[in-house]
């Protein structure tokens, strides 16, 4: 009974962790070649999940929504690298996170303006609606394992892209040494943008998948984004593989932490403390590991280098 | 820098304090005493501000975190004023302390609280630096937040009334003008310990090591343990400003936490000027009040905000009064 | 012969497969001038990081006035009385020379723990900082920015704030780097008034600055000491002729 149940929430944790890697892995790449701090990557994954739900509402077709969701959002963190975010790349970390926080609280508004301040609510698409039996007894909604198998696929086509095609080894070259880059006669300009593209492509991925899980509601981007720097600071900065493997940790422990730590700690503690301190750790679980991992690597698991 | 300057920061710095000084009983004679209760929420976050700045302007660390040192000083008032009202304790092991409407006590350890809980997560973050200090002080706030949703016994999600202000000896804070001097007074006192701190030997470690950490350190300096006692003192102030603000609102809840509460503290440092003690005082002054005055025409003021920040940070870095007095910095 | 001030034996540091330097060893005299030359990439700035601090050894031992720094951390180094000049100057550029030496003479006078008194005007630290500053020359520009001085004048402002310490061995790391001859001539100079009152440890390229100051010279070839000598003897070592001062012409 409790292994049925472990086997799912498994499965939740590791769904979970690919919408955090689809955030962490954009945003480390930005960290580590552009040494961007950027706050609004929230705020992708908000538009992602706003564009593909309305689409979705309007014409019933998730498939549909996506093909909008992901260009759209690539678009729109498109506009905003070249307006807004080129003039930062010189600046220092202080003046990127008030740039970018203010850009937050400019899209939030924005999207209440359009949208109303109610949140949407989406269902899971007909096609993906039903539930799979990949373990014997254990039925598991066929849309979440889709999230796990795009994880998938993405982390392989990320790992092609980086180690195998010229942009890759220009975004790995830009990761160690920038300036060379562009002496080397590289469009570093073109270039940055290009990654902010796939960085808000990812983003906007993520969050219209997140559509019909969660609430679709403004706010939603920063409760993500804080748990992506989790997942960045774990893993280590600039680096993808650091990414994947934070990522999955995050969305594991906090999706396992929420299901059984009270469980767990009613087998030491009477049911009133062990509720108590149950629903209070297991929010802050990660928090605690993250403290943890620092403690013992500052920069991370796997760091990019150095 | 003439000598025309010295005197015109006296100026301004005198004009705010006598503006500050006459302002309710000039709003009481005009009937318009909210201002009273609005001018108290702007000193309380001045405090907080200035605290900001102590470890920003002057020690260079980027924390987005200081919403949780706000909040935790605020909620230690609720739940003591939470526990006196039942006359029950608020902890009974290893020694009892019983809830108190007392301000000298409530207070005291408000700030001591904050300070505490800025030690750890200071310990833990100072340890790294640059964008992962950024993140995890980020990320703690955020910890902090969930961890006080979850008291359910101190209301949750929903929050913690206080049902009336503390008492802080003879004074009756329920008067709103007894309310706003001490605010006032305790804004005022912090400004001036953080003057002489900042100039005093600790200070100038502090300063060197924003500068240059690596040279500070090869003169014999444990940047680290400075660094911490900085952030430690930074956190008690902030302390210090969320008791201030429970008592204002007479309530607590999450939401002091949220990390919104963090961006909006700096950027009220940065608007006022980052690393010139008094700078934020201003910053919060222009803030509140253009929220206040914006929203009365509009609800989406954040989406002026979120420009005007931008604006801000792109031409207008120095801040307000950084831009018209020399950053006090190596000179003050 | 007294005991050697420093005795650094076997020090390793590796990047992957390069050794930067390989079982070094080398033993600093009290009151020498101990010069380190070596072609570029000898690995004589990451000896400096290990004996320094920055850098923690893979392999080896250092021992300082009879203690073993080895796993000491840089500023607990600096509190035993090993300073230290950068080879990229590295002050701090907002504040004032006499600030700069100020901090200098503080980081030596007890802890600073101090959160009242206004350390800018407190004399037990500005004195010292302006003797100092007259010392190495820079007296007449004690309130001047330190960003604002000209690049030797930086050096010597290194140079002051490492004294101020009142260090027992003074590592420089490359302090002629980038000087014209005649500031290069200044800081041989001031450097020669140093002799015997302190024990220095240099890197340095600048052949004629080694020659006039170093009592003895170490060679420094792919991480290891080839050859510690009088500069007479290590002019017409074969061996250091050969892998250093040969390859020169």
């Amino acid at each position: 009974m409790y292994l049925l149940l472990f086997c799912q929430q498994f499965l939740n944790g590791l769904q979970f962790g690919v919408m955090l890697f689809l955030m962490a892995s954009g945003l480390t790449l930005i960290f580590g070649i552009m040494d961007l701090i950027n706050l609004a990557h929230g705020s992708l994954f908000m538009v992602g999940a706003y564009l593909c739900a309305t689409v979705f509402q309007q014409t019933g077709s998730f498939m549909l929504g996506l093909l909008v969701a992901l260009p759209g959002t690539a678009l729109v963190g498109i506009v905003v690298e070249i307006f807004t975010l080129r003039t930062l790349y010189a600046r220092d970390h202080l003046d990127q996170v008030l740039a970018t926080f203010g850009l937050i609280l400019f899209f939030n508004e924005l999207t209440k303006i359009i949208w109303g301040p109610r949140a949407l609510f989406l269902d899971v698409p007909e096609a993906l609606s039903g539930t799979i039996e990949i373990i014997p007894g254990a039925p598991y909604p066929t849309f979440r394992l889709a999230i796990i198998i795009v994880g998938i696929i993405v982390a392989i086509f990320l790992y092609f892209l980086i180690t195998r095609t010229r942009l890759g080894m220009l975004i790995r070259a830009s990761a160690t040494n920038r300036e060379i880059v562009g002496a080397l006669g590289v469009n570093v300009k073109l270039l940055y943008t290009l990654i902010f593209g796939l960085g808000a492509l990812l983003a906007g991925l993520a969050g219209a998948m997140a559509g019909p899980l969660f609430a679709v509601e403004v706010g939603m981007g920063e409760d993500i984004l804080i748990l992506t720097f989790v997942v960045i600071v774990i893993g280590g900065i600039g680096s993808i593989r650091g990414a994947l493997v934070g990522a999955i940790l995050v969305g594991l422990i906090d999706t396992l932490g929420r299901a059984f730590l009270p469980a767990l700690f009613k087998l030491f503690l009477d049911p009133a403390t062990a509720d108590g301190v149950g629903a209070s750790l297991d929010s802050m679980a990660i928090y605690i590991l993250m403290a943890l991992v620092l403690a013992w690597k500052p920069r991370g698991l796997l760091p990019a280098h150095e | 820098m003439n000598r025309f300057q010295p005197t015109l920061k006296a100026c301004i710095l005198m004009a705010a304090l006598v503006f500050l000084i006459g302002l309710p009983p000039v709003a009481s004679a005009l009937e318009a005493t909210f201002y009273i209760g609005l001018f108290s929420r702007i000193l309380i976050y001045a405090l907080a501000a200035v605290s900001l700045d102590l470890i920003l302007g002057y020690g260079g660390m980027v924390s987005f975190g200081h919403a949780a040192f706000f909040g935790a000083g605020a909620y230690v008032v609720g739940i003591f004023a939470f526990h006196g009202i039942e006359g029950s304790a608020v902890i009974s092991w290893p020694f009892v302390i019983m809830g108190t409407d007392n301000a000298l006590i409530s207070w005291a350890v408000a700030a001591a609280a904050s300070a505490g809980l800025a030690f750890v997560i200071g310990a833990i973050s100072l340890r790294t630096s640059g964008v992962y200090f950024i993140m995890i002080t980020l990320a703690f706030a955020q910890m902090m937040y969930f961890f006080f949703t979850s008291l359910e016994l101190y209301g949750g999600d929903d929050g913690l009334s206080l049902f009336t202000r503390n008492r802080l000896g003879h004074l009756d804070l329920s008067n709103d003008a007894a309310f706003y001097y001490t605010c006032l007074g305790l804004l005022i006192g912090f400004l001036l310990f953080t003057r002489r701190l900042v100039n005093s030997r600790f200070g100038m470690v502090i300063r060197g090591c924003k500068e240059n950490e690596r040279r500070m350190g090869a003169l014999g300096f444990p940047t680290y343990r400075y660094k911490l006692i900085c952030f430690v003192i930074a956190g008690a102030g902030a302390g210090l400003a969320g008791a201030l603000m429970a008592n204002q609102t007479e309530f607590v809840s999450p939401s002091l936490l949220h990390w919104t509460v963090s961006g909006d503290i700096l950027v009220m440092v940065v608007l006022g000027g980052v690393g010139t003690i008094v700078g934020p005082v201003f910053g919060a002054i222009v803030l509140l009040l253009l929220e206040e005055f914006i929203s009365r025409y509009t609800e989406h003021w954040m989406l002026f905000l979120g420009p005007i920040l931008i604006f801000v940070v792109l031409f207008a870095r120095r801040g307000l009064y950084g831009s018209f007095v020399e950053r006090i910095g190596n000179n003050g | 012969m007294d005991k050697p001030i420093l005795t650094a034996q076997g020090l390793t540091k590796a990047y992957g497969a390069l050794k930067a330097t390989d079982a070094l060893s080398l033993e600093i005299q009290p009151g020498e001038i101990h010069a380190i030359i070596g072609p570029n990439g000898a690995g004589k700035t990451t000896a400096i990081g290990q004996l320094s601090g920055e850098l923690t050894s893979d392999a080896g031992t250092i021992y300082f006035a009879g203690q073993d720094i080895t796993r000491l951390p840089v500023h607990k180094r600096a509190c035993l009385g090993l300073a230290r000049s950068f080879q990229i100057t590295s002050i701090l550029l907002n504040f004032t020379a006499e600030d700069n030496v100020a901090m200098a003479v503080q980081a030596r006078d007890g802890h600073s723990f101090r959160f009242w008194k206004s350390a800018r005007t407190d004399r037990k630290l500005r004195v010292p900082a302006r003797d100092v500053l007259k010392e190495v020359g820079l007296a007449d520009r004690a309130d001047v920015i330190a960003a604002r001085l000209s690049h030797g004048e930086q050096r010597q402002l290194e140079l002051a704030m490492a004294l101020a310490t009142r260090p027992v061995l003074l590592l420089l790391d490359e302090p002629m780097a980038g000087m014209g001859p005649a500031s290069s001539r200044k800081m041989v100079d001031l450097l020669q008034t140093l002799k015997g009152r302190l024990t220095i440890l240099m890197v340095e390229h600048d052949m004629d600055a080694v020659f006039t100051l170093a009592d003895r010279i170490t060679v420094l070839v792919y991480g290891r000491a080839i050859a510690t000598d009088t500069p007479e003897n290590i002019h017409i070592d074969p061996a250091v002729r050969q892998a250093y001062l040969g390859e020169n012409g």
